[in-house]
């Protein structure tokens, strides 16, 4: 049987201690030793997250505050999100974008008043910052919450096991945010995920981290889910890894992120790239980002080619796994245009053989936001 | 006779046909599997080489033969169970029967002993 090696000098979250105690087996992820499972197992965490409440620590994640006048102009000048026109307590996701319509990471804004609240990826939260700190403009300033911990609580009982530590945050309707108080620490929570569920981002200072964390697993619906949960489960949701699925090679269009950019920044540009993302808008991208359902019980992994009914390639699987919710293999790629439809027959190349399998739509599993 | 191989594959000998599969050991590392292909009867194995596929919710490892052989079945069961390996790998979870070519390759596998001893160097 082959096995991955592993083992770098890698960082730790503050709730490093906590995860061995619980007995989690550890891999290195973006640089941290991060969970990757619980002595449960990934089905169980992801069937528990999609019937009750999983508890993930993704204080790996990069977190900044941008505060001043410019705060929200900087911010677009650099995506294509909609961020001055953010109300406060209000929350959105967007992407850098590179001068060529690529991505250069994914990102959540939210307009917490006095300031922009940015979360953004593991691996790319340095260059993130380099980038957000270069286009510093006046008495706009950016500052990194450096070891800071976020905890996500997803699933559809995650908000009312919160709400008993935490009283007030049941209020917050989906992509909203407030700050709250806990034990004399000042919390930041979202009401938004990575999962497809109902849930909350909870960022908090990092000597409150694992406090916080055991006051959470001391309520009944919830267990804590690895990083091996947090991707099956978004999976089935339909959403980006960043360095997977989207990347400095797509566009937002060809990854069907379109929905996150406004009309009126389609119309008028003004961020990295934004001729060729303007063009692929008015005249379709190249290739789009599809959802896969394989026939058979094979996964294709990513980097499976996929090819049409000839054996011609058409595109490449970006994420593939099983979905424990549907109990069958389900992936998602990019396939080029002309073949890009829904119900379309295509083969995924997996071991040297062609694997039926059809284009449909996503989300494999329906979503459950709390919104009005 | 039970013996053990360093890729965490075990074989069980009965008069010349060994039967195959992962060690109990492996199947906790690998977690939840959901999906396993094993080979067909006549396919050639050689020591060492890919024998089978073995696929956790994470990844795809390959399960290589301890000895050389022709494959006188493979686990019918684990196409539609594949959870068998988790809960049963040293019995009903077997991946595949061989018939062995050359019975001295036997004794480069480690015993019971052996291999738990080498499972606890890797620790």
């Amino acid at each position: 049987m082959s096995e991955p090696n592993a083992d770098q000098t890698l960082l730790k979250t503050p709730l490093h201690a906590l995860h061995v105690e619980l007995g989690a087996k550890m891999v290195p992820f973006a640089g941290y030793d991060m969970p990757v499972q619980y002595p449960g197992g990934i089905l169980a965490e992801h069937q528990h997250t999609r019937t009750a409440a999983g508890l993930f620590d993704v204080s790996h994640m990069g977190q900044c505050w941008i505060e001043g006048p410019e705060a929200a102009d900087i911010v677009e000048r650099l995506t294509p999100g909609d961020i001055k026109a953010l109300e406060p307590g209000r929350q959105r996701y967007t992407q850098f974008t590179t001068a060529s319509g690529g991505i250069y990471d994914d990102l959540m804004v939210t307009n917490a008043g006095s300031r922009l609240v940015l979360v953004v990826n593991a691996a790319c939260k340095q260059d993130d910052f380099a980038r957000l700190q270069e286009a510093m403009t006046g008495n706009t300033a950016m500052r990194i919450l450096e070891g800071q911990g976020l905890l996500a609580l997803q699933g559809p009982q995650a908000v009312a096991a919160l709400e008993r530590v935490v009283p007030g945050v049941s209020a917050l309707k989906f992509m909203t945010g407030d700050r709250f108080s806990w034990q004399g620490a000042d919390l930041y929570i979202t009401r938004s995920g990575y999962t497809g569920e109902d849930g909350c981002e909870i960022s908090v200072p990092a000597e409150k981290t694992e406090a916080l964390a055991r006051a959470l697993l001391a309520q009944p619906e919830v267990k804590p889910v690895g990083l091996g949960a947090r991707d099956s489960l978004r999976l089935e949701a339909g959403l980006c890894l960043y360095g997977h699925d989207i990347d400095t090679t797509t566009s937002p269009i060809e990854a069907g992120l379109l929905w996150s950019i406004p009309k009126h920044r389609r119309n008028v540009g003004g961020f990295p790239g934004d001729t060729v993302i303007v063009r692929q808008i008015a005249s379709g991208p190249p290739r789009r980002r599809v959802g896969i359902l394989p026939e058979g019980r094979a996964p294709a992994r990513e980097g499976s080619e996929i090819v049409d009914a000839s054996g011609a390639k058409i595109g490449v699987v970006t994420s593939g796994g099983f979905s424990p919710s549907l109990g069958r293999p389900i992936a998602m790629g990019y396939v080029d245009r002309a073949h890009a439809e829904i119900g379309a027959k295509i083969g995924l190349v997996v071991r040297g053989k062609p694997l039926p399998a059809e284009i449909v739509k996503m989300p494999f599993v329906k979503k459950s936001y709390h919104k009005d | 006779m039970k013996r053990f191989s360093e890729e965490h594959e075990w074989i069980s000998v009965e008069g010349d046909v060994g039967t195959v599969g992962i060690t109990d050991y492996a199947q906790s590392q690998l977690g939840d599997i959901v999906y396993v292909e094993v080979p067909e009867a006549g396919r050639k194995l050689a020591k060492g080489g890919e024998a089978a596929v073995v696929e956790s919710v994470k990844a795809a490892s390959d399960v290589y033969s301890p000895v050389t052989g022709e494959v006188v079945e493979g686990n019918a069961a684990l196409a539609d169970n594949p959870a068998l390996v988790n809960s049963d790998p040293m019995g009903e979870g077997w991946f595949f029967k061989v018939r062995i070519a050359e019975k001295g390759e036997m004794d480069g596998l480690m015993d019971e002993a052996g291999y738990a001893e080498f499972v606890k160097g890797l620790a």
